[in-house]
């Protein structure tokens, strides 16, 4: 009998982590702003099969890398904050518990299972100024690893994400009007096709958590709105 | 006595309406709501008052709501379990509408009532009994629908108008009179504010408008624009129109 060959901790996880990187690196990007309205996501997905969901009232979901395995953290989103605002109330349901729950979950497949998730996503939820404590908008970043990051004003996942992220810490700004946090993000996209110079409406998909909405806050936007929107 | 309520449960008819029955147990109950076509879609209205017994259980109870953008339940029965249906209902129709990226079919969502209300035959048995209506806007179809039940979870689509509950008779037989389907939405609501007045007049159950204390019917309308709840001052307005009309005469006929 031969003896398997010793690779170490370190050799594993390193292998995962690339091969992990590598499959996410891939995808194109998904980009998450806020806006003086609330919160916008947007991805450049030509598809019919979404990349970015609602979990809740307030709470967003945004997905890059394998479709397969991030819409399946979706859906668990969605049972888990619909069993808890069942169990306990609308208000209990909360992004970082909900992020937390991810990043348990994630970083439990990286040290256990032979395969990592190819995927990063991100738990984006939407302050409510009536609600004490509820105020403040909240970004959650999860990645492939398990390893969680909360931030402020934008964050992008997927693809080229360093890149973007830098050229938005030049170009950002707070309180933009939807129309210009939507401009931005498409000039980050566009940034990451390289050689197409414009990321067509139709290739976006963008949704929105908007403040001024009662119950659920979350809304998809069509291709009409969002040119609308682009071209104001 | 005792054998057939052990042995026979099957042979009792009516739980709920024995008076050592309703001794052990006592729930607030709600009592006339009504849905019907108009123009533009499908209203649905709801009176406030729940009752236990002959007692006053709670004034302002909601008995219509909005299950999602474009359907409406309204709750007639055992206030408890029913409220806590039309919870549900709302939870299980967003939960589908997230999990699939699409909201179910008209049918599909009163299919699922249909499947709840069966589920709750055993406690319909012991008294807790549930018979909403449903209804909303068919947005395949271009028209509004609306649906009523019975206790084993029976479905039944009208073609017009329904109401049911304590008061439901009265309202229906107002609404005989009153409904036209080619109403406009103001036409609408007199029609909804009138057959709820109209059953409160004749049932006790049924809680007419408060106006000492403002409390006043839920009315909710659905086209394909989606849910549209009706401005208290606006069924004020409608409630004094009806009742300026009526005029002087003590019987609550129309003139």
């Amino acid at each position: 009998m031969s003896l398997p060959f010793y690779v170490s901790p370190e050799q594993v996880m390193q292998d995962k982590a690339e091969y992990a990187r590598k499959g996410i690196g891939r995808g194109k990007s998904s980009i998450t702003l806020e806006f003086d309205g609330g919160i916008v996501l947007l991805a450049e997905n030509p598809a019919t099969l979404s990349k970015i969901g609602e979990i809740y009232d307030r709470i967003a979901f945004a997905g890059v890398g394998k479709f397969s395995e991030f819409d399946q953290l979706r859906k668990i989103g969605v049972r888990y904050a619909d069993i808890k605002g069942y169990s306990y109330s609308r208000d209990d349901v909360r992004a970082k518990a909900l992020a937390n729950a991810y990043s348990q979950a994630m970083g439990d497949v990286f040290t256990r299972e032979m395969k990592p998730l190819e995927v990063e996503v991100i738990v984006a939820e939407v302050g409510d100024p009536t609600l004490a404590g509820h105020e403040k908008n909240t970004i959650y970043r999860i990645q492939f690893d398990g390893s969680i990051s909360d931030h402020q004003g934008y964050c992008v996942i997927g693809g080229s994400a360093d890149d973007l992220n830098d050229f938005l810490r030049g170009q950002y700004r707070p309180d933009l009007p939807l129309g210009e946090a939507l401009e931005l993000g498409r000039s980050a996209l566009d940034r990451a096709s390289d050689g197409q110079p414009t990321v067509p409406p139709e290739n976006l998909e963008v949704c929105v958590l908007e403040k001024s909405r009662t119950g659920r806050k979350f809304r998809r936007l069509s291709t009409d709105e969002v040119r609308g929107q682009l071209s104001a | 006595m005792e054998l057939v309520e052990v042995d026979y449960p099957q042979l009792r008819t009516d739980v709920a309406g024995r008076p050592d029955a309703m001794a052990k147990l006592s729930v607030p109950h709600g009592t006339t709501v009504l849905a019907f076509k108009y123009h533009e879609g499908v209203i649905v209205a709801g009176d406030r008052l729940a009752t236990e017994g002959l007692r006053v259980a709670s004034r302002d109870v909601q008995k219509v709501y909005a299950t999602d953008g474009h359907s409406m339940i309204a709750i007639a029965g055992a206030a408890g379990p029913a409220i806590e249906m039309a919870r549900l209902m709302r939870i299980e129709l967003e939960h589908y509408e997230k999990i699939e990226g699409e909201a179910l079919e008209l049918d599909g969502k009163a299919n699922k009532l249909s499947q709840m209300i069966r589920a709750n035959l055993p406690a319909a048995m012991q008294g807790l009994v549930v018979v909403p209506l449903f209804a909303g806007y068919d947005l395949r179809r271009h028209q509004g629908r609306l649906w009523k039940f019975d206790v084993t979870g029976g479905r039944y689509e009208e073609a017009e108008f329904e109401a049911t509950g304590s008061g439901g008779l009265y309202a229906r037989e107002s609404l005989k009179k009153s409904h036209s389907g080619t109403a406009t939405r103001a036409e609408a609501m007199e029609m909804a504010v009138m057959a709820l007045t109209d059953a409160a007049d004749e049932d006790r159950g049924t809680g007419g408008i408060d106006t000492l204390r403002g409390i006043y019917p839920t009315v909710i309308f659905c086209s394909e624009r989606g849910i549209d709840q009706a401005p208290e001052d606006e069924i004020k307005a409608t409630y004094e129109r009806i009742i300026a009309s009526r005029g002087e005469r003590r019987d609550g006929a129309r003139p």
